[in-house]
């Protein structure tokens, strides 16, 4: 043991020449690492480099693979070897070529299956693609090894089925892998497996004096799996020729390290969301060093991130096309986040933040990974107009308020999935999808009966009977609904958690964390915007309430006008704000699962079109199966004065009580960003300094013509590669469903034609 | 919202779905504040002029252009009447906003200078406020405009509908003689000018027109860019929600030929033109 930490004190000096600091050398600290060594970068993109016939020969090469899949939905899959971090040989897209390698499988784009989160996700999304599961993995998985899915329906109560049939509670990890946690990838390069084993080792013998409790078992348990998950990393990196017990030692090298890293994690995880965390500018002290050293020039450094992204884009997993429909398209959240101010007020914006944006330039507008900026008005102005021209270009980016996250989770946060800002390394959580706000609304109204079937899912309570709704007594009745959903909720997260620690624990993503992490329990809510505005016009209007013949409330006729959320109305934006402040408070009253913190966000990613399908007529006269606003979008339409009125009633929604994000989209016509095409840039960097200055939390950006939208609906062939960003992440237009299609053309654009 | 649009440069204004409630508050005012006839307000960015904008819809206009895109803001009488500090406490809302933006306030319409009290004193409150203050007109009322007003102006909006006399009378019932000697008072003034030229098929393509607009603005120094706006059918809607006719219904819009040309015309004078 003392050996080999000796040992390890002297393989890293050839890696860390010329690195400066002396904390991260003493304990695991990439983030003192980063503030030690790096340089930050003022200037613009003109330094910039574009593609190398190499890198399009490769992006070529997977490309053409592309249509094939989309036509069968997927390429390829492996229906025989459940994946682990070492389950398969290694594969390669252009072997002679390839600078970053490693692939999931031993060949692009085929998929794996990952059973121990749920043997009938796999079996179904097999099945749907002309599959057929084999009979071994079926009897090991029905007979031999519990699955996650299974040990959930175990403890479920009739209850929580109850509401997760109804769709009260919805999209539910609990089929399938919870996701959202970040792996610190770069602690591979940094430090090499070997010394990350070692300081994992050193955690768990903490452990050893203190009693044999049930936490304590099942810490030790974990941590033991760890660093198990840490040599399969080693061993899986080796059969690509790549020595990752050591740390790294150039840039290309760096890359390599990380990228296998995270590698290793989607080998062994289908997570909802597999983010990479925050890389470019840890990355760009080893590109800095090369530069310097004459080891690489731009058009390496840039050939090396472009290679790297190219893995990025093609992370796949195997899902029913269920879920697919669910989340538009087939989306892996490989979020990457970029920029941002260091406590000292360092722009932590280096020329590798440029290279990782200048992919979608080099690579053409992809969905993956999801580019997302953290941004600050502060942020140097030569990179925020290279991110704003790339959203006016593209559309591929999302923006998130440094100010806001940063006093939080410090200066090394990343985002989880589209919205969840993660101390890195630090700090996970328990995704918790949502509950719908909306249905619960109409619950209210129809003393726990569900509006679409009549069947009793909350606990019967008194129905409103009067002919119109009253305003006092429906926000009671509303409050009780809520309470109890809230229970309901945390308690059915609980299980799933648990649950999911027991069978389909993140080995090699919680090897890349300290120990303890610090953990949340991340509830959501859906349908803010549809709740905010059918108590407005409770409030400000008459709501007649139409009954069917067993009393049902099944529609609501409005007379008069009341004021609608998303046109910095106070009237109308308070009751969103009250919602979001009163669900949180009613969550927080719950235990949660490991002492989790309680956190909620204001995001349905696509959902928002199921959720809509699943829900009734709602008093503010949205027809039942009507999509809801995504995240926390104003109602389609009701926004009546411009993105920036809008945008400032989304502001309004106190981040204290949303940690775990807001969601706005917006879209915007390019002569919506004026008149002069040169100055769009310029136009949308106010637009976003202004929001983030406002209290804006995040935001999408798309700068679209309808047109567009339109034509690429009626001729996808034209637009393989036309994205766009819908709450949270990016999809590929033609890859949406017609449905989730006709939802985003009919979202409300700002502009100015 | 998405069509929305000033209308003498056929930026169609919102449906009255969109307009400030009412107070009531106006008429108790016995210090006899100056009101104004306000159709709506609106946020807008880099098409009124530069960075996000309020942009506050006045009632009533002169003018009966064919291409019109607001018919909805022809009458002072169909505007809400409101207050200056009224109008204040709407923008002031906004303010942090829009100075992070790096944009300002601008008065359009309808024409603004059809109420000059009304807008001198928003404009004068916006420049305490440090405010950036943009005014579109058309400037046949240009004289209603005194030099204060001008000094606490920072931009003008000037459409100037066409150079030919005949084809302006017609497009427009107006005379084009008011707007060029605004223009030259403007240039006197050193007010900050941008034109804004609707591009009408069969209206405002002339070339010889054109040629000699280009020659007139180029000859002023305050001239900073001139604005192609292609025309366009949105506000059909609201003639038919009005009852009345659009002229213009079977006008085509111009194709991206056409426009380039004009653009280059008014280049090849030395002008920034977009």
């Amino acid at each position: 043991m003392t050996a080999t930490a000796r040992e390890g004190v002297q393989a890293p000096l050839a890696a860390w020449r010329g690195f400066r600091g002396r904390p991260w050398r003493d304990r695991i600290d990439v983030r003192v690492f980063i503030q030690a060594n790096y340089t930050p970068y003022e200037g613009d993109a003109a330094f910039l480099s574009g593609p190398t016939a190499r890198t399009r020969a490769i992006w070529e090469k997977v490309s053409a693979l592309f249509p094939e899949e989309r036509r069968k939905g997927i390429l390829d899959a492996d229906t025989a070897i459940p994946s682990t971090i070492t389950s398969h040989r290694p594969g390669w897209i252009d072997r002679e070529r390839e600078l970053i390698v490693g692939l999931q499988t031993d060949a692009p784009l085929k998929r794996a299956i990952m059973p121990n989160g749920g043997l009938r996700m796999v079996e179904n999304g097999l099945r749907a693609y002309g599959y057929t599961p084999d009979p071994f993995v079926t009897r090991v998985f029905g007979a031999y090894r519990k699955t996650h899915n299974e040990g959930v329906f175990d403890a479920y109560t009739p209850e929580m089925r109850r509401a997760r049939k109804a769709g009260i509670i919805t999209g539910l990890p609990d089929s399938y892998g919870r996701g959202r946690i970040i792996g610190d990838y770069r602690r591979v390069a940094l430090y090499g497996t070997d010394r990350l084993a070692e300081a994992k080792r050193a955690e768990r013998a903490a452990l050893d004096a203190l009693p044999s409790t049930m936490e304590v078992i099942r810490d030790r348990e974990e941590l033991a799996e760890q660093i198990k998950a840490l040599g399969e990393l080693a061993q899986m990196a080796a059969s690509y020729g790549c020595d990752v017990t050591r740390p790294a030692a150039t840039a290309h090298e760096a890359v390599q390290w990380l990228y296998l890293g995270f590698l290793a994690a989607v080998k062994e995880q289908n997570g909802a969301a597999m983010s990479l965390g925050r890389t470019s500018t840890f990355l760009d002290v080893y590109f800095a060093r090369d530069l310097a050293e004459g080891r690489i020039d731009e058009a390496r450094a840039q050939e090396l991130i472009d290679d790297f992204v190219i893995k990025l884009r093609i992370v796949r997993f195997l899902r029913t096309p269920e879920y697919d429909a669910l989340f538009s398209g087939d989306p892996t959240w490989v979020t990457e986040s970029i920029g941002g101010l260091g406590d000292d007020g360092r722009p932590l914006v280096t020329r590798t933040s440029f290279r990782f944006l200048q992919t979608l330039y080099n690579l053409g507008p992809a969905p993956e990974p999801n580019l997302t900026v953290l941004w600050s008005p502060r942020l140097p102005a030569g990179f925020k107009r290279f991110c704003a021209q790339l959203s006016v270009d593209t559309s591929s980016i999302q923006y998130e308020s440094d100010e806001l996250m940063r006093p939080v989770t410090g200066d090394d946060t990343a985002i989880a999935c589209c919205v969840s800002a993660m101390a890195v390394g630090k700090q996970m959580q328990f995704f918790g999808a949502r509950v719908n706000l909306a249905k619960a609304l109409l619950y209210a109204v129809n003393g726990g009966r569900d509006e679409m079937t009549g069947d009793q899912v909350a606990p019967a309570a008194p129905a409103l009977t009067g002919d119109t709704l009253d305003y006092d007594e429906l926000s009671a009745a509303y409050d009780r609904t809520l309470e109890w959903l809230a229970g309901l909720y945390v308690n059915t997260l609980n299980v799933i958690h648990a649950m999911h620690d027991k069978y389909a624990y993140e080995r090699l993503e919680m090897a890349l964390h300290d120990h303890p992490a610090h953990r949340t329990m991340a509830c959501g809510i859906a349908g803010l915007s549809v709740a905010a505005d059918s108590l407005s016009a409770v409030k400000h209007a008459q709501v007649h309430v139409i009954r069917d013949a067993s009393g049902l409330a099944v529609d609501y006729r409005v007379e008069g006008d009341f004021p609608a959320y998303g046109n910095n109305d106070d009237r109308a934006d308070a009751l969103a704000v009250d919602l979001v402040r009163s669900f949180m408070d009613k969550v927080r009253r719950h235990p949660a699962y490991r002492d989790a913190e309680h956190t909620q966000s204001v995001l349905t990613i696509t959902s928002n079109v199921v959720y809509g399908r699943h829900t009734g007529n709602t008093p503010d006269g949205r027809r039942a199966g009507q999509p809801f606003a995504p995240g926390a979008n104003p109602m389609n339409g009701r926004d009546r004065h411009g993105m920036a009125a809008s945008a400032l009633s989304v502001a309004k929604i106190p981040y204290d009580c949303a940690r775990d994000g807001i969601s706005l989209t917006s879209t915007i016509t390019p002569e919506g960003l004026g008149h002069v095409p040169s100055e769009r840039a310029d136009n949308l960097t106010g637009l976003l300094d202004a929001y983030t200055a406002s209290g804006g939390f995040h935001m999408n950006v798309n700068v679209l013509d309808r047109a567009v939208l339109e034509d690429a609906m009626e001729h996808p062939e034209k637009y393989p590669q036309l994205t766009i960003r819908v709450s949270g992440y990016a999809v590929n237009f033609v890859r949406l469903t017609r449905e989730q299609q006709l939802d985003v053309i009919s979202r409300t654009f700002h502009g100015a034609p | 919202m998405s069509t929305d649009r000033a209308a003498h440069t056929g930026r169609a204004v919102s449906t009255p779905t969109s307009r400030i409630a009412a107070t009531g508050r106006a008429g108790a005012d016995d210090r006899a504040a100056v009101t104004g006839r306000i159709h709506s307000w609106d946020l807008s960015t880099g098409v009124d002029g530069p960075g996000t904008r309020f942009v506050l819809f006045l009632s009533g206009c002169p003018l009966r252009c064919l291409y019109c895109a607001n018919p909805d803001t022809w009458h002072m009488r169909d505007g809400h009447l409101m207050t200056v500090d009224e109008v204040m406490a709407e923008i002031e809302r906004y303010r942090p906003f829009i100075t992070a933006a790096g944009g300002g306030v601008t008065l359009t319409g309808g024409e603004p200078l059809l109420q000059p009290a009304f807008t001198a004193e928003v404009f004068r409150r916006c420049r305490e406020l440090g405010l950036h203050t943009a005014l579109d007109t058309s400037g046949l009322l240009g004289t209603r405009a005194d030099d204060m007003l001008l000094g606490d102006t920072g931009l003008v909006l000037l459409d100037i509908k066409s150079f030919d006399v005949g084809t302006y009378r017609r497009l427009t019932g107006g005379g084009l003689a008011p707007t060029l000697s605004f223009a030259a008072r403007l240039d006197r003034l050193s007010v900050p000018v941008w034109i804004r030229y609707v591009l009408v098929p069969g209206w405002t393509d002339d070339k010889a027109a054109i040629e000699g607009l280009a020659e007139f603005l180029s000859a002023l120094g305050c001239v900073e860019r001139v604005e192609v706006l292609p025309f366009h059918k949105l506000g059909a809607a609201k003639y038919d929600a009005l009852g009345i006719p659009f002229p213009l219904r079977d006008t085509p819009v111009p194709g991206a030929a056409l426009v380039s040309r004009v653009l280059r015309q008014f280049r090849a004078h030395g002008l920034r033109a977009y």
